[in-house]
């Protein structure tokens, strides 16, 4: 796992050859992040994986996260997993609410393919170059994303002795 | 003690008599008076059917552990009833048991093994999840099985312990002794899907499938 002084030097690398790719880095409770452009997501993995001494060649999780109240809305998470050095590095894209569209990485990892018709089904993120993006978990006919925040959370109202007034006895 | 033996030693001794013919006129009438009993035959038939049920081998979450495995091995022992035979077919089962939640995506899965499943047939709602929801009140799991299919014997808890599966189990058969038909299909709009193993319009195929079958046939032959 690079430590915060080791962060900064791979965003120096990084800058090197692809400049601007990286926005900002983040080093909380010892868990490294590179914040990139969402449009060059696809650059920056690459070069992580490819580039001789680095070796992040594992994808070991993709997910998304709504950050509601925030704008940009959605980050995708990209858990990187070098196996030689075993050091982890999460890449972090962030995505406007309005077009949560990103680059598909199912030809760099090909354990992408199923987590991004996950993220798919349950956020609404559209990665572009996906081999088929559909849903994955949920019925093919349901509408919505569930897992967005604003998405109501369903069930019933039960009526307990307790809760009589709230929902009516 | 000494008068239930004395008892037993005259029953065989009337019934070695009977067996010799020796029995006549108003003994014969008091032994088959006592031996003899005289029902209805749907009585008769609710009593077999109701003590060989075929539950159908079938989980749907954590309380599978507690219906059918659990409730057919030795501690529990589910065969002291009769339904020890679990089918992995639902066309040889009459007991469906809803052991566990009901997504959304797995209900019409659900309610088409209860379609085929053959008359007549029963379904237990096990636990708090298939019964109502349970702690899953979201947009995933269906809030009761009878929502999409007709339940004729909920058992609380979460999960239930195999003894109270099994009490519901004999509520299901006093229930099945008493009278079976609860009218379900008129409350769920289902009057004539009725599947039967041979007979009955359902073992008949439809016009439109009777009219391919034919076509086929004929292209085969020329």
């Amino acid at each position: 796992m690079p430590d915060g002084p080791g962060l900064e030097l791979l965003r120096g690398e990084i800058d090197t050859d692809a400049p601007g790719a990286v926005l900002a880095t983040s080093y909380e409770k010892e868990r490294a992040a590179l914040i990139v452009d969402a449009a060059r997501v696809i650059d920056v993995l690459t070069w992580l994986r490819d580039t001789p001494g680095q070796g992040y060649r594992f994808l070991s999780s993709l997910h998304v996260a709504d950050y509601l109240p925030a704008e940009p809305r959605f980050g995708v998470h990209y858990e990187l997993l070098n196996r030689e050095r075993v050091e982890r590095l999460r890449v972090k894209a962030m995505l406007p609410a309005e077009s949560p569209e990103i680059d598909s990485c199912v030809e760099l990892f090909p354990t992408a393919n199923f987590q991004e018709r996950e993220a798919f089904d349950f956020f609404g993120v559209v990665f572009h170059g996906h081999p088929e993006l559909t849903r994955i978990l949920l019925p093919e006919d349901y509408v919505g994303f569930p897992q967005r925040r604003d998405f109501p959370i369903g069930g019933e109202p039960v009526t307990f002795t307790y809760s009589e007034g709230r929902y009516g006895g | 003690m000494e008068v239930e033996r004395r008892k037993f030693e005259a029953r065989q001794a009337s019934a070695r008599d009977m067996l010799r013919g020796d029995l006549e006129g108003a003994d014969l009438e008091k032994y088959v008076e006592e031996r003899v009993v005289t029902t209805t035959f749907e009585k008769m038939l609710n009593l077999a059917r109701a003590n060989s049920i075929f539950p159908l081998t079938f989980g749907l979450a954590c309380c599978a552990i507690e219906a059918p495995i659990s409730i057919v091995t030795a501690r529990y022992d589910l065969a002291r009833f009769g339904a020890e035979a679990l089918r992995a077919s639902p066309r040889q089962a009459d007991l469906i048991i809803l052991s566990g939640r009901v997504s959304i995506k797995m209900a019409p899965v659900v309610r088409r093994l209860y379609d085929q499943m053959l008359e007549p047939k029963w379904a237990i709602s096990m636990g708090a999840c298939s019964s109502s929801g349970g702690m899953f009140a979201n947009y995933a799991v269906v809030q009761g099985a009878d929502k999409f299919m007709p339940i004729d014997m909920h058992i609380p808890g979460c999960p239930p312990r195999p003894e109270a599966v099994m009490y519901g189990f004999n509520k299901l058969q006093r229930k099945i002794i008493g009278s079976p038909d609860q009218g379900w299909r008129r409350r769920y709009n289902a009057v004539g899907t009725e599947e039967w193993a041979r007979g009955g319009p359902a073992s008949q195929p439809s016009p439109e499938a009777a009219e391919a079958y034919e076509l086929a046939r004929g292209l085969t032959l020329a």
